[in-house]
């Protein structure tokens, strides 16, 4: 496939991605290499991976990473009320100790979780593993070996090779310094927030009820207001809810109703002091200043 | 055809590790992996279309957003017959988040064209609320020519500096030792180590006599330090680097910043044991010294770009500066308060707070006091060392 095919279906499912990020991902899947994917919280890093499993149609196996997340949670663990109900079993019965121990450290003693269940798919499933960076670098280091063997070594048995290979996504919010190691095992892309002409068809693809001049309207208020100094910058799925909010009011132009824009925008500015810092008068200057 | 800088032909290999080296030159870290991405990947695309050509390469030869914005003018300055060989980090500038993203194509040809050049970071001249170099107000421990209580600006002499760092050092380590104890394996551990359990329970029938258990272990400070660079701090520059230096060397829950007029994260630059190289990546300082300060929106853009790192973490932010701000002490304050609400403790280590007579009366240091967890002196090798008592305290 093409990087531009990549590009036009990833566009076909609703995903509008900068030529930067279709190039990136073409590499990545040609390589079967992993992507990392850093940029700001809203900008669509995750909907990649949702998108690119979509598109060939196939399972998305996603790990949420936070602070403290260990192998147990994230490759396997054993299934130890099972191993507990085998060794009473077994002693009843009287098999001698290297059979039992052999026999509930095998496969079928075995909890898969979302690492090792990706590389035992028939069909190659899209891994996501999101926010990467809430994790500790002891995970990342787990992870060096899954990323660039594709292999998982676990003590008991040994090392389990993939079926397939995942097609892998990472995604960072590019703060926490992740490892050299780590990164230079993936091919890299930052995503910004988009600018008007790809949000203006992002918004026209989602939401094709939305007419063109409100969707218009609706992605420049969002582009100056994130010019503007607050804590949390709306992302593109903000944009997307507050539309979906607009047209559910009823409300066709946004300078029409300035009580209701305002009441509108909690959509948009998810903290106090950024409420604080958009009053009606400034909400109404960036409506009417671009419109 | 584009023009390239070459004057004679080679094989495609040969340019791309010279693309390598030539990346890894101006601090993007490119290994053979790379190169062998490369000669893989030309395969995929069509290696006539230059732009083609920028995004494959961009994807493989870049891992970082510093150097995802920095690419467009390295790949010119080696491919292009552009007269640029090597570039100097840059600060990391908001402003300039999108980078080259939307150069337009048709300028790649342009052979002579100075697009991209002289992009320098000016700081600004504002003088004001700058301290004289010569101040009245001389340290308490002057007298005794001590190398542990003097007046960092005393060290002049290259090996009193050596000496100077390598006390820094030390006492970075001391701290850092602290924070990082890690312990896993405990006998008073809430958690049932469930595997060692099974292990042990194979010999004894099934029964699971010994019950060993696990606790996750503590969780290290990560620290964080802020150095201003200005012409105001230029005699203590030196010193904090070093202490920088030994704070973040082997750890990587530490980060350091360097900021006048910008903010720089240098981390990787003092981690890099190659000194040179090093020296050429901290090519800030050289830019900022002698320009005025501005605290608060070099905080704010901390706070932008590295909350969400410090949220939910156990943070330290020791900020290293004397507190003349040629900005707004408005921003400051608000910097403050929003770096305060993300919940981690605020270490402001003021250099003149040691010199005799001195009053916190400055704006920017009155507003920035119901803030600050720990407002202590650090102009003498001893008052860092008398840190360490302080920071347990937090």
């Amino acid at each position: 496939m093409q990087w531009q095919v990549l590009k036009k279906s990833l566009f076909e499912h609703k995903y509008i991605a900068t030529k930067d990020l279709a190039m990136s991902l073409h590499i990545a899947l040609n390589l079967e290499r992993p992507i990392l994917l850093e940029g700001d919280a809203g900008v669509g890093k995750t909907q990649v991976a949702k998108t690119l499993a979509d598109i060939f149609d196939t399972e998305l196996i996603r790990l949420q990473c936070y602070e403290g997340l260990d192998s147990a949670a994230a490759i396997y663990e054993w299934n130890y009320q099972r191993q507990l109900l085998a060794i009473r079993a077994s002693v009843d019965t009287g098999s001698n100790l290297r059979d039992i121990e052999e026999r509930i450290f095998s496969r079928s003693y075995l909890m898969e979780r979302p690492l090792l269940r990706a590389i035992q798919q028939q069909k190659p499933p899209v891994l996501l593993i999101d926010e990467i960076d809430r994790a500790d670098e002891e995970f990342e280091a787990f992870l060096l070996e899954i990323l660039s063997e594709f292999q998982i070594t676990i003590p008991e048995i040994g090392t389990i090779s993939a079926i397939s290979k995942p097609m892998v996504v990472l995604t960072a919010n590019g703060t926490r310094t992740l490892s050299d190691a780590l990164r230079r095992r993936c091919i890299y892309n930052f995503i910004p927030y988009p600018d008007r002409e790809t949000e203006l068809s992002i918004l026209e693809r989602q939401c094709p009820e939305i007419g063109v001049e409100l969707a218009t309207q609706i992605v420049s208020f969002v582009q100056s207001l994130r010019k503007e100094d607050l804590e949390k910058k709306p992302g593109i799925a903000e944009m997307l809810d507050w539309a979906a909010a607009l047209s559910g009011l009823g409300i066709n132009d946004i300078t029409s109703d300035p009580e209701a824009l305002q009441s509108s925008l909690v959509c948009l500015l998810k903290t106090q002091s950024d409420q604080y810092s958009i009053p009606t008068l400034v909400s109404q200057k960036l409506a009417s200043g671009n419109s | 055809m584009a023009i390239t800088r070459f004057l004679f032909r080679t094989s495609i290999q040969e340019r791309i590790v010279g693309f390598s080296h030539h990346m890894r030159d101006n601090g993007v870290t490119t290994t053979p992996l790379e190169v062998h991405s490369t000669l893989r990947l030309l395969r995929l695309i069509d290696i006539t279309n230059i732009e083609e050509v920028r995004l494959a390469l961009k994807s493989v030869f870049t891992n970082n957003k510093e150097s995802f914005v920095r690419f467009n003018e390295l790949f010119d300055s080696y491919w292009l017959n552009d007269g640029k060989q090597r570039h100097d980090h840059k600060a990391i500038d908001p402003s300039n988040k999108k980078g080259n993203l939307s150069q337009n194509f048709p300028n790649l040809f342009e052979v002579n064209s100075s697009k991209g050049t002289g992009k320098t970071d000016v700081p600004d001249d504002e003088k004001d609320g700058e301290t004289e170099s010569s101040g009245e107000g001389k340290l308490i421990a002057a007298k005794i020519f001590n190398k542990t209580t003097t007046d960092m600006r005393e060290f002049v002499l290259p090996e009193d500096e050596n000496k100077a760092a390598e006390a820094a050092r030390r006492i970075a380590n001391a701290i850092r030792y602290r924070w990082s104890r890690r312990r896993k394996a405990s006998k008073k551990g809430g958690i049932l180590d469930m595997r060692r359990i099974m292990r042990k329970s194979i010999s004894t029938g099934g029964e699971p006599l010994k019950l060993p258990r696990k606790r996750r272990p503590d969780l290290p400070m990560h620290l964080i330090g802020l150095v201003d660079v200005s012409g105001s701090m230029q005699p203590y520059a030196r010193v904090f680097l070093s202490f920088m230096k030994g704070l973040i060397s082997n750890d990587m829950r530490t980060d350091a910043f360097l900021f006048h007029t910008k903010l720089m994260c240098v981390s990787d630059a003092l981690r890099d044991n190659n000194t040179l190289r090093a020296a050429n990546r901290l090519s800030i300082m050289a830019k900022g010294f002698g320009g005025g300060t501005k605290i608060g929106a070099s905080l704010h853009q901390f706070s932008d770009q590295f909350m969400g790192r410090i949220f939910g973490h156990k943070t330290v932010v020791i900020i290293m500066s004397d507190g003349y701000d040629s900005g707004s002490a408005n921003v400051l304050e608000k910097a403050l308060s929003r770096l305060k609400k993300s919940g981690c403790k605020i270490v402001w280590l003021n250099p003149l707070l040691g010199w005799k007579n001195y009053e916190p009366v400055s704006q920017s240091i009155k507003i920035s006091l119901p803030y600050i967890d720990c407002f202590a002196p650090c102009n003498t090798l001893q008052s860092l060392a008398d840190l360490e008592n302080k920071l347990e305290l937090l």
